[in-house]
């Protein structure tokens, strides 16, 4: 057994490396409160008027606006896509499997920018004006693969067995899905569905090359720290990112039972 | 030296119970063949199970038992030959409008629903009432003695007890023949045993047809009317379980039900089971008419109720013979390591088939 300054050590060492992680975060939810708009060490005061300037600002309710268009459209989109090809890679037996569901998982993997870039010359190339559609398309690259992933995972986690009990007790093909195989994915789908809304909502790279003169959330926020204006509502914003982001990816882990089933969205 | 040939078989008769009646099958193959690429898993199987018979499929992993087992339910497709069941050919009927229900080796209980549920599923999707059903299923629920669980889920439920809802969620279903494979597979040796008196017991009462897949000998030998023994894709020999073990037609059968002593003498191949062979210790007389060889006792093993003794034969070959523990030690102690003959009845031998 280590002895006790080795263990206060250790634990000093943790709280510095949580520290790290997660000041800047906290720092950002207590600005938000700050009576004051210029940001400074202690905060002079206490105060939610922030949130009221905020909501009435009809930038961020546009952005906002946009943001939920964007990611639930492209989590909708993400959801049949991501599903159907999942179940046809694991039905599958064909020997070109893992270079199709590599393709599948590659836009996950690649830079966002080379995706971005991409699009964009694929979209001017083709004629097609930046709008809240080349954003949905953009997303849908990237949220596919969620689903995907997760959809995939349950489905091979689940006993094949099942389904031939299913057909041998006398249920036909469309029972056996709305029985059996349903039921089973369905939190798998569920956590696909929160872990794409998720990335969606906070994606920045990819909604920069795609999007038109509108702004996302992300962007309206990039827009106004470059420019250095409206710095309390940008604190407001934030938080309210941090938190639409976090409760999804939460509620996903819970689903499919905390495993690391979902690939984890900031890695984007 | 006279290995019994041929001739009045008097093991032909005993087969028990349900070949009194009038003998109607209710499933037939015909040279049924299965391949998986250039794997042969099935190759020309010719079978008949009768109405209301305990049949069991016995091989080792790999000899087909299985995939025979599928493809009667259905889940394969054979590459070859034809599938009755009641006389009416079922070779292309995919598996959910086939008249049979499976016993899966892991079970294969739906997670997400009760016990109940899971054994009313098959009646629910045939459309059978909801009160018909509840009836039935607590009646399935009595028969496996699992009364008052039914709100419970799978995981809640001991090994042995998802094994019962497994037999119930079929047997409630009546089918024209209930498929079992390896059911008892994964449970201990002790619930083992109590299960296969009590599968064959519920076998009896409710009627139906059961085919049933195993590994284990000694499974097949206690609950089956009929047995056949397959290897490599194909059937060795079809019999009663006296029929098989007295009278192994093969070698292969020989060796793969009880323990295998095949000697040849004179040409002659045959087979002398170890219960059958007395020892005579040096300086003892072996008893009058019965055949004698000279060995020394290589190993003792002893296995609880009776011990088996490893003989070397002066002529070369091994045989075992087996004792029963009435003195385990004195019998070790005049026994081991030292020569001894063995005798047995000529009646007591089987001559193998030749060409194997």
């Amino acid at each position: 057994m280590e002895g006790f300054w080795t263990r206060m050590l250790l634990r000093l060492w943790v709280a510095l490396i949580l520290a790290f992680l997660f000041t800047p975060i906290v720092l950002i939810f207590v600005y938000a409160f700050n009576t004051s708009n210029i940001q400074s060490w202690p905060i002079p005061g206490f105060t939610t008027k922030w949130f009221a300037s905020t909501w009435d600002d009809p930038d961020v309710r546009r952005a906002l606006t946009l943001s939920l268009q964007a990611g639930l459209t492209a989590t909708g989109l993400a959801l049949v896509l991501g599903s159907c090809a999942a179940f046809a890679i694991h039905r599958m037996t064909w020997f070109g499997r893992e270079v199709v569901s590599l393709l599948f998982v590659l836009p996950l993997a690649l830079p966002g920018i080379v995706t971005g870039i991409a699009l964009n010359a694929f979209f001017s190339f083709g004629g097609i004006s930046l709008s809240v559609w080349t954003i949905v398309v953009g997303h849908t690259t990237f949220c596919i693969v969620v689903v995907y992933n997760n959809v995939l995972a349950r489905l091979r986690r689940t006993q094949g067995s099942l389904i031939e009990a299913a057909m041998d007790l006398g249920a036909n093909g469309f029972q056996v899905f709305r029985d059996i195989t349903l039921p089973l994915i369905s939190t798998s789908i569920v956590a696909g569905a929160m872990l794409a809304f998720a990335l969606s909502f906070d994606e920045v790279i990819v909604t920069t090359f795609t999007a038109g003169a509108q702004n996302t959330l992300p962007l309206w926020i990039f827009g106004a720290i470059r420019l250095g204006q409206r710095l309390p509502e940008v604190n407001v914003v934030v938080s309210f990112v941090i938190l639409v982001t976090i409760i999804p990816v939460l509620i996903a882990a819970r689903l499919t039972g905390g495993g690391g089933t979902g690939r984890v969205p900031a890695a984007r | 030296m006279s290995p019994k040939m041929g001739a009045e078989d008097p093991l032909k008769v005993p087969s028990p119970g349900p070949l009194d009646k009038p003998e109607k099958p209710a499933l037939r193959l015909r040279s049924v063949s299965k391949n998986y690429g250039s794997v042969v898993a099935v190759a020309g199987v010719d079978l008949l199970v009768n109405e209301g018979e305990f049949f069991t499929l016995l091989g080792p992993s790999g000899s087909g038992k299985t995939t025979l087992l599928r493809l009667i339910a259905g889940f394969e497709r054979p590459d070859a030959g034809r599938i009755e069941l009641g006389g009416r050919d079922i070779t292309s009927v995919p598996p959910h409008l086939r008249d049979t229900n499976t016993v899966f080796q892991d079970y294969a209980l739906f997670p997400h629903m009760s016990v109940a549920d899971n054994i009313g599923y098959g009646l629910r999707v045939k459309g059978v009432s909801r009160q018909a059903r509840e009836k039935r299923v607590q009646r399935a629920l009595a028969m496996v003695r699992l009364a008052g669980l039914g709100h419970r889920r799978p995981n809640q439920l001991s090994g042995g007890q998802r094994q019962r809802v497994a037999l119930a969620r079929a047997v409630v279903n009546e089918p024209e023949v209930l498929l079992l494979d390896e059911p008892l597979g994964a449970l201990d040796l002790k619930l083992r045993q109590e299960m296969q008196i009590e599968l064959k017991q519920i076998q009896q009462r409710v009627g139906i047809t059961f085919v049933y897949v195993t590994h284990d000998q000694e499974e097949a030998l206690t609950m089956s009317d009929r047995l056949a023994v397959m290897a490599n894709g194909q059937i060795e020999q079809i019999g009663s379980p006296v029929e098989v073990y007295e009278r192994p037609a093969t070698e292969f059968v020989a060796g793969f039900i009880g323990i295998s002593n095949v000697l040849l003498r004179n040409g002659v191949r045959f087979v002398v089971r170890p219960e059958k062979i007395q020892m005579v210790a040096e300086g003892e007389h072996a008893p009058a008419g019965m055949t004698v060889e000279n060995g020394q006792v290589v190993e003792v093993i002893y296995v609880g109720m009776s011990s088996r003794y490893v003989v070397r034969l002066d002529r070369g070959e091994q045989l075992v013979a087996v004792r029963q523990n009435m003195d385990a030690v004195g019998d070790a102690r005049k026994f081991e390591g030292r020569p001894v003959r063995l005798a047995w009845t000529p009646d007591d031998t089987y001559v193998l088939d030749n060409g194997r």
